[in-house]
């Protein structure tokens, strides 16, 4: 009997350019249920992570409450990282943001941490265009509460007891196009050959980069008549392109054909190549990315990959034109310069 | 690929690595989960029934199993497969209860052998509880064979084989010792159903070298010259003593004449030293007791002065490799090496010789001179002669003569049956499920980091003093556990049932070792090995692809360096994994345990 996981890796694991193995990335074994789509979306991150070349100690893990905020523990032990209050994700994570511009802030939350008691939070971030990624887990219910309806389950979306929704949904990806997030894609637990370079992208995204990932939940919405359960997001997923993430001075060897293409340059200069097979999107264009979603949801399929992207976006820090230097690293006089220095401000102010 | 067959007896089976590897295919990770749950009979009766000698194997065998160990290929070392066989055997109860009962009616057929090696005794043991008369012929004045004439009584104690030939002796086997057959030809009219040569490679090579003649009352064969030894024939050797050869028989050799009076042996050997025949281990022992081995020295004369030895002359010579990497030695052009030297052991190979088998009794040789011999059947062109151990394909081991003697069984008894030996009966298998409950199953899956360890010896001083001191004393039992403790139970097999499968990934995120994936299929091995999520390249090692998946694509996992540790059906939400164990059992002419 166990619940450990065997210290012993695959010998020929390869190194990134930092010369770390991927299971540097990883965290300590999940307590999730057994299929969680959660785990799937950790095991993605930690492939993005190390496929990115980053350092741990340069990623800052914020969560709020519910499954999905606790698997920041389930993969990148050598980061940062804040479990906050339910739905408060977002205000720390500006707090932390707003003090250090030098980590890569990778916040996770679930539907209910997000769409219902922190939806107050969660859209100032947007409109803020806080340079984050922003991932949410979507299983439709509160999983770690025994599985309640939450704010993302579809209209008409039946749970494990058989009862149907009545309520209409939030869907979080239009919601945040709404509101001006320069980053918006939509992905499946179940597919990591697009979540991982989607995960990619939103960390070399400069500005609020949102994915909402379906995630189902084996234990309390993995029944059928359920709009969030593996069969049914695998029978309805709808892939706006395929995409692969270049990155920066790489040989680009993939050819795709003339007029189905389009390539997105990233802000470090990688490149993202969109092989489109929804002809009438442009992931650069945020009507035909609104049109794009909301033809879907009328067609009752869920449309994946990346939705919206500005690629010149300007963040916070831009906009606020905060130090570069992170707050703990300020000498005493330079963050308290005196009380000279206030009545200077006071004066402009009168 | 096509879905992988697991209903194949050998697919899981080759899993197993160690079992595999083992000629007599010991079903060695239940042997040794007995022994973590201390129950050292069991553990012994499995071995038993497999290999015939656990308690000499476990001290002496040339461990295949242990290079093929699946643990060498995630850590650095394999699990000590072989010693903890001997733990089994140290720690074991009276076994002779447990043993088959044999027949006092027999069934009227007779069996002769000849030869008491391992080969067959193990024919013996097979035969006798099917009520066969048996009777064993040996020159020797006991049973053993080489294993009591060549191993030295400081790898082997005699208790033990004495203890583990008289299992099979006191079955009724009627034995005929220091009797040695001359004729085949006079055997085959003693009215016997089968005859089983079991008569070893009892020639050993000889040197012919310049002063061979004139300084023959100092030069030995090494094997007779052990058997002699054995025998108390021989009970010293010169001061200075020079061993010619790099195999085991040469460090047999070297440390025996330690004990015998040999304050200065050297070891000289052909060969560069990393590329001698003789195993790592035996020759880490030979260094132990302060033996140097003198690699690349080709010897060229013995010298004799008044008719005495003087010692030898060497040439020295360095290995060259041509186009297709074949080997030669070529001299480096320095000046002879003389070695100062009271004796010489030349141990520099075995041969096989049968001038007791005639040539007109419908036994082929072929041009080496060797017997013509069914590999499958162990039968000869004649249909009543069977041969094996050394007999059959020249010098090998223990464990290959023992594996021979259970082919040889079958072949026997089917013949005496009345059947067709070609027909062999399948190996017996069965797989059943280990899970107990959530996380809970029938075996220990937790995987130890521990690394192997190390067989305590006895003081030299104590054991160069007495050739009988056996210089390994065997792991205590609580390092017995922990070194049980090491193996990955690889044969609780990783059974898949795609129409279970969900496709959520959760076992490909969770394993350690990154041993699943799923993907498109190929049909090439090669290419689907490039999809894979870590490296496969070890093609020694097979790939189980499932049938199509509703996805299009199929689960393919990597056997290579799977730990067995269960946790991709702890994972799995819908038990498509499951961790079953797999038992594997070579037939028998007997079931004996
Ligand atoms: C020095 C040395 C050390 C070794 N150490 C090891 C070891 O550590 N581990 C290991 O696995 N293997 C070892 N071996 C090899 C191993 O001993 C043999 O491979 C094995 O014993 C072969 O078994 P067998 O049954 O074929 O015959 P053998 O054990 O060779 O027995 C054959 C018997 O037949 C008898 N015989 C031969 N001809 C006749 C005849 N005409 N009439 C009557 N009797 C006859 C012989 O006297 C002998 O007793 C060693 C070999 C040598 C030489
Ligand atoms: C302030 C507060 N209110 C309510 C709760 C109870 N609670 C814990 S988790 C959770 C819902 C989590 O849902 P979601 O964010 O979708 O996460 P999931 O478990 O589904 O991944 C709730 C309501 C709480 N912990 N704190
Ligand atoms: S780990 Fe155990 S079962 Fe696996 S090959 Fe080694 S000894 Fe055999
Ligand atoms: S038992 Fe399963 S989880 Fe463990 S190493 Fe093997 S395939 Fe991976
Ligand atoms: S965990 Fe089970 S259901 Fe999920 S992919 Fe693996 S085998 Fe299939
Ligand atoms: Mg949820």
């Amino acid at each position: 009997m166990s619940y450990a996981r065997p210290k012993f890796r695959h010998p020929q694991l390869p190194k990134n350019e930092l010369g770390y193995t991927q299971d540097y990335y990883e965290g300590s074994i999940s307590t999730l249920c057994a299929g969680c789509g959660h785990d799937s979306i950790s095991a993605a991150i930690v492939q993005a992570c190390f496929e990115n070349n980053i350092e741990p100690h340069r990623v800052a893990k914020m969560s709020g409450i519910g499954c999905s905020s606790k698997t920041p523990a389930y993969f990148l032990s050598h980061s940062h990282g804040f479990n906050s209050v339910h739905g408060r994700m977002p205000s720390v994570a500006t707090g932390a943001n707003m003090a250090n511009k030098g980590l890569v802030y990778l916040g996770v939350s679930g539907d209910g941490d997000t769409a219902s008691i922190g939806m107050g939070q969660f859209v100032h971030a947007v409109r803020r265009n806080l340079n984050m990624v922003y991932i949410v887990m979507n299983n439709g219910c509160y999983g770690l509460t025994k599985g309640q309806d939450s704010a993302t389950a579809d209209k008409g979306s039946k749970n494990k007891a058989g009862n149907v929704n009545d309520f209409e949904s939030i869907n979080l990806a239009s919601l945040a196009l709404e509101l001006g997030a320069t980053f918006v894609a939509q992905s499946f637990s179940g597919d990591k050959t697009q979540l991982v370079p989607l995960i990619k992208a939103a960390m070399k995204h400069n500005g609020f980069a949102f994915l909402n990932v379906i995630s189902p939940c084996v234990t309390f919405n993995n029944n059928v008549g359920s709009t969030k359960s593996y069969d049914f997001v695998r029978e309805h997923q709808e892939a706006t392109s395929t995409f692969d993430l270049v990155p920066h001075k790489t040989e680009i060897t993939t050819k795709y054909d003339e007029g189905t293409t389009k390539s997105v340059v990233m802000h470090d200069g990688s490149l993202i190549q969109l092989h489109k097979l929804e002809e009438k999107w442009d992931p650069q264009n945020k009507l035909s990315a609104m049109t794009a979603l909301e033809n879907a949801k009328n067609k009752g399929e869920i449309l994946t990959g990346l939705i919206y992207i500005n690629e010149q976006s300007e963040d916070l820090h831009a906009l606020l034109n905060t130090s570069d230097t992170p707050l703990n690293k300020l000498t005493q006089d330079v963050l308290c310069p005196g009380t000279e220095k206030l009545k200077e401000i006071n004066k402009t102010l009168r | 690929m096509e879905p992988t067959n697991i209903k194949d007896p050998e697919y899981f089976h080759k899993v197993v690595d160690c079992q595999y590897a083992c000629p007599a295919h010991t079903p060695v990770p239940e042997y040794i989960r007995l022994i973590a749950e201390q129950k050292y009979t069991e553990a012994y009766m499995v071995n038993w029934e497999s290999n015939v000698f656990p308690g000499i194997l476990g001290r002496t065998c040339d461990r295949p199993c242990e290079p093929a160990c699946r643990r060498g290929r995630v850590e650095k070392e394999p699990v000590a497969i072989c010693r903890l066989k001997r733990v089994a055997a140290d720690n074991k109860d009276d076994v002779k209860h447990l043993m088959p009962k044999i027949p006092t009616t027999k069934n009227g057929k007779k069996i002769a052998m000849v030869g008491a090696g391992p080969a067959s005794l193990t024919v013996a043991r097979d035969l006798a509880p099917q009520g066969y008369e048996l009777h064993l012929y040996d020159e020797q004045k006991a049973g053993g064979g080489f294993m009591r004439s060549q191993i030295p009584s400081f790898r082997l104690p005699e208790t033990v084989l004495d203890e583990e030939v008289n299992y099979i002796l006191d079955m009724g086997v009627v034995s005929t010792f220091n009797t040695r057959v001359n004729s085949l030809a006079e055997l085959l009219t003693k009215g016997y159903d089968a005859i089983f040569v079991g008569s070893g490679a009892p020639r050993g090579r000889d040197l012919d070298l310049p002063g061979r003649q004139e300084a023959k009352a100092n030069i030995h064969i090494g094997i007779d010259w052990l058997a002699s030894v054995a025998f108390e024939h021989i009970t010293k050797i010169g001061k200075k003593v020079i061993v010619l050869g790099g195999g085991n028989t040469a460090m047999d050799c070297c440390r025996t004449a330690r004990r015998l009076g040999g304050d200065h042996v050297k070891v000289l050997v052909r060969s560069p030293f990393a590329e001698m025949k003789a195993s790592p281990w035996e020759k880490e022992d030979a260094a132990h007791e302060d033996i140097p081995i003198i690699d690349n020295h080709v010897p060229k004369a013995f010298i004799v002065e008044n008719g005495k030895l003087k010692g030898m002359t060497f040439d020295r010579v360095k290995p060259v490799r041509d186009e297709n990497g074949k080997r030669s030695l070529v001299s480096t052009g320095e000046p002879e090496v003389f070695v100062e030297a009271d004796d010489v052991l030349i141990a520099v190979g075995q041969e096989n010789s049968f001038p007791w088998i005639e040539r007109n009794i419908g036994i082929e040789f072929d041009k080496w001179d060797m017997p013509v011999v069914d590999p499958t059947t162990f039968q000869s062109t004649n249909p009543k002669v069977f041969f094996g151990g050394d007999a059959a394909f020249g010098p090998k081991n223990v464990i290959t003569a023992v594996a021979h003697g259970h082919y040889a069984a079958v072949s026997i008894d089917l013949m005496c049956r009345g059947e067709d030996i070609t027909k062999r009966p399948s190996p017996y298998t069965n797989l059943v499920s280990t899970k107990m409950g959530v996380h809970e199953w029938s075996y220990d899956n937790q995987v130890t980091t521990d690394i192997r360890y190390k067989v305590p010896h006895a003081e030299k001083k104590m054991t160069l003093k007495d050739r009988k001191h056996e210089v390994e004393l065997g792991f205590d039992v609580a390092t017995g556990f922990k070194e049980a403790e090491r193996c990955l139970n690889c044969d609780v097999q990783t059974v898949f049932t795609e129409s279970k499968c969900i496709e959520c990934d959760a076992c490909v995120d969770i394993c350690p070792t990154s041993c699943i994936t799923f993907t498109m299929n190929e049909d090439s091995e090669n290419d689907l090995r490039k999809h894979l999520k870590a490296p496969a390249t070890n093609k020694s090692q097979d790939l189980y692809v499932s049938k199509t998946l509703p996805t299009a694509r199929v689960m393919v996992k990597d056997e290579d360096v799977c730990l067995h540790c269960g946790l991709c059906a702890e994972r799995c939400p819908t038990a498509a994994w499951d961790m079953q164990k797999y038992i594997y059992n070579t037939t028998k002419a007997s079931k004996v345990w």
